[in-house]
């Protein structure tokens, strides 16, 4: 009990939000971006563009088929071989937004694929354009129904945060490390403090995204 | 490049095989694991619902890698030694198997309803409408995205690196630092993790569209 | 949609290229941190004593980022500034190559290999090889470890030394010391091998554990820069030089090590 006691001491309590700040950050901003890229690259590869979409489907397949470790591994350690030399959350941040937009754009393409063909076919002959057939019909009722998948890949990117501790990034899961690696009496309340962190924030993600796809439907 | 296939490929297929391994049987567990749990999700007894519920909610929303350290470092200082390999696996079973246990119950929820209620009218009990009628179909849905489950697997292994599981990613660490030429020994392991996942995903992409 | 060509065919060359990017260490590293008056460091966030991050501030804290601070006012001046990024015993080299931290002062023993693609410092520091082990344990010296299992931090010369002592032990790497450590505490090896300092400092912080069979290596610590940096390295010879005078070396022994039981620091000190 002492153990527990002392191991939430304000000054580790402290130090676990900072790193549970540094989780949040990467992660809002690597959801934003990856939702934004995603996106634009599901459309590339559902729009079937000569070449461009093969290409693009080509490196989204690579990036999706690598384990996320690797790519935290690329952007660190690889990135800097062409000049650009990033610190470690801009490298996570880099990693998390390449891996994850290649997951959305999977989504996303597969979305707009289930969405009937004929309402493309419909739209196209009362006069839209391609873009806005896409734009104001079919991406519409492609988002609704993808809402709840693209929400566990997010939830997922949290969660997949946790891997940047292997670069030494400042987040959650390092800084438990930092506490139970000065004392191991910690360790039990860190993995206790680990799990229930997580889970509100990835709990509370999932069920804003149930809220939006029942207000949606 | 070449010297490390040519010095160090012997260790790159070691890992590859455990790596495998690891995700083979993480597959194999989790799909009962996360059979049992999805049906306890969706039987009458409230008590076993709720169960069922949290089951799946905690695991799915705690990191894999906080899972396999707790298996590595906190489980042998209480209970029983684990050791890398074993922790990893036990890490990528749980974790995995709520995805299943989502997956499949939502396929039995997809079963008409009224197939349950047709089938008790006959006389069946719950049990044996759900072992005869309601599984069969569930399963029949949720097989397909099991390849995806198992490149996921695959891919999700690399945290036995964390715990010295011997999987491809602990041996590439290893070698990159031997070599100090760290590029190149992650080059040749993604490469190798794609000759694994790459063909599996073409192939899974191929039977959903013959399905639809 | 331009930005994210951009960041694709980056990436695309990453794959295709990777062999083939040529050196950035042509220019002077030791110019660039005069004209910005900053040199960074990368220092160890897991090892106490040398570099332990403090959970009060989440800085750098021990010898190895002290020295790394004296260093920097005696090569820039007193105005000088240091910044410090956490590295592991994995990815200290990949940083230095890549010119992520201009030099490395992370426990980082001084070996022919390593030289062969980094520049060191003379040794500031010296160090040698040995194991902790729980206090009951049978394990006595580094020679007979056959058929044991040993636990060792991934990039650690560690690691191949012991392999060397004893051919037949089962070594396993983990991500840093605080893994290792704790490894070792759930019963995963039956010791830790690294060098004697930094066992030092986890024994001190591990009670029930030991260190045993003296030291069965030379692990001469130096700070590590990029190759072909030789006015950089003469500039923190220099500098080693002067702490050496000045006694502020001896001031930092004292500081760091004047307290660990089982450790004559005084035995430390240089002239």
């Amino acid at each position: 009990m002492q153990n527990w006691i002392h191991a939430y001491s304000l000054i580790n309590l402290r130090f676990l939000l900072m790193g549970l700040g540094v989780t949040v950050y990467i992660s809002v901003i690597s959801v934003v971006l990856s939702f934004i890229f995603g996106s634009i690259l599901g459309i590339i590869r559902y729009s079937k563009i000569k070449y461009v979409s093969a290409i693009f489907g080509f490196v989204i397949d690579l990036i999706r088929n690598l384990p996320l470790l690797l790519i935290i591994f690329f952007t660190y350690f690889g990135l800097p071989n062409f000049g650009f030399k990033p610190e470690t959350i801009p490298a996570a941040i880099m990693a998390m937004t390449i891996f994850e937009s290649s997951m959305i754009a999977e989504i996303v393409r597969s979305g707009l694929n289930a969405v009937d063909i004929g309402q493309m076919e419909g739209a196209r002959s009362v006069g839209m354009t391609f873009l806005q057939a896409l734009w104001h019909i079919i991406l519409p009722q492609a988002y609704k129904k993808m809402i709840p998948a693209i929400i566990s890949q997010f939830v997922s990117l949290i969660k997949d945060t946790s891997l940047a501790t292997i670069i030494v990034v400042p987040e959650l899961m390092q800084h438990a490390q930092v506490i139970y690696g000065q004392n191991a009496n910690y360790i039990l309340p860190m993995f206790a403090a680990l799990a229930v962190l997580y889970f509100i924030v990835c709990f509370s993600l999932s069920v804003l995204g149930n809220h939006i796809d029942k207000r949606m439907a | 490049m070449i010297n490390i296939i040519t010095h160090y490929g012997h260790q790159l297929l070691i890992g590859l095989g455990w790596t495998v391994l690891s995700s083979v049987l993480a597959l194999f567990f989790s799909l009962i694991i996360g059979s049992f749990f999805a049906i306890m999700e969706v039987v009458p007894n409230k008590t076993a619902r709720i169960i069922g519920r949290a089951y799946v909610e905690i695991l799915r929303n705690i990191p894999l890698l906080v899972i396999t350290m707790f298996f590595y470092l906190v489980i042998p200082l209480y209970f029983v030694k684990i050791n890398g390999f074993t922790a990893g696996t036990i890490g990528l079973t749980l974790y995995t198997s709520a995805f299943i246990a989502e997956t499949i119950r939502s396929g039995i929820q997809s079963v008409d309803i009224g197939q349950m209620e047709g089938a008790r009218s006959v006389g069946m009990t719950y049990w044996q409408a759900m072992r005869n009628i309601i599984l069969p179909q569930a399963f029949k849905i949720v097989i397909p995205p099991l390849g995806n489950q198992f490149i996921n697997l695959v891919k999700n292994s690399s945290v036995l690196a964390f715990v010295a599981g011997f999987d491809l990613m602990y041996q590439a660490n290893s070698i990159a630092s031997i070599t100090f030429d760290t590029i190149n020994s992650y080059f040749v392991v993604g490469i190798m993790y794609l000759i694994v996942t790459m063909p599996l995903s073409y192939y899974m992409r191929y039977l959903e569209k013959r399905v639809a | 949609m331009k930005k994210k060509f951009l960041l694709f065919s980056l990436l695309a060359s990453v794959f295709l290229l990777a062999g083939c990017g040529s050196s950035l260490a042509t220019q002077s590293v030791l110019k660039n941190a005069q004209q910005a008056n900053t040199i960074t460091w990368g220092v160890k966030g897991d090892v106490s004593l040398f570099g332990l991050i403090d959970v009060h501030d989440g800085q750098q804290k021990g010898f190895d980022v002290d020295i790394a601070k004296h260093l920097t006012k005696h090569i820039l001046g007193p105005k000088g500034r240091a910044t410090f990024v956490t590295v592991t015993s994995q990815s200290r080299t990949p940083l230095l190559k890549n010119g992520n931290v201009d030099a490395v002062v992370a426990t980082m023993t001084i070996t022919p290999e390593r030289q062969k693609i980094l520049d060191f410092s003379r040794s500031y520091f010296d160090a040698g090889q040995s194991l902790l082990v729980p206090n009951n344990s049978k394990i006595k010296d580094a020679y007979h470890l056959n058929g044991h299992t040993i636990i060792g931090v991934v990039g650690a010369n560690s690691v191949q030394n012991i392999k060397k002592a004893s051919p037949k032990a089962h070594v396993i790497e983990l991500q840093d010391y605080a893994q290792a450590m704790n490894a070792l505490k759930s019963g995963q090896g039956e010791a830790l091998t690294t060098d004697n300092g930094i066992l030092y400092g986890l024994a001190v912080q591990n009670p029930g554990y030991k260190v045993v069979g003296g030291t069965f290596t030379k692990e001469p610590y130096g700070v590590a820069v990029n190759k072909n940096q030789k006015d950089f390295v003469k500039a923190i010879n220099k500098a080693l030089d002067e702490m050496q005078q000045s006694g502020e070396y001896n001031e930092l022994i004292k500081k760091w090590f004047g307290n660990v039981p089982g450790f004559n620091y005084k035995e430390l000190y240089r002239k």
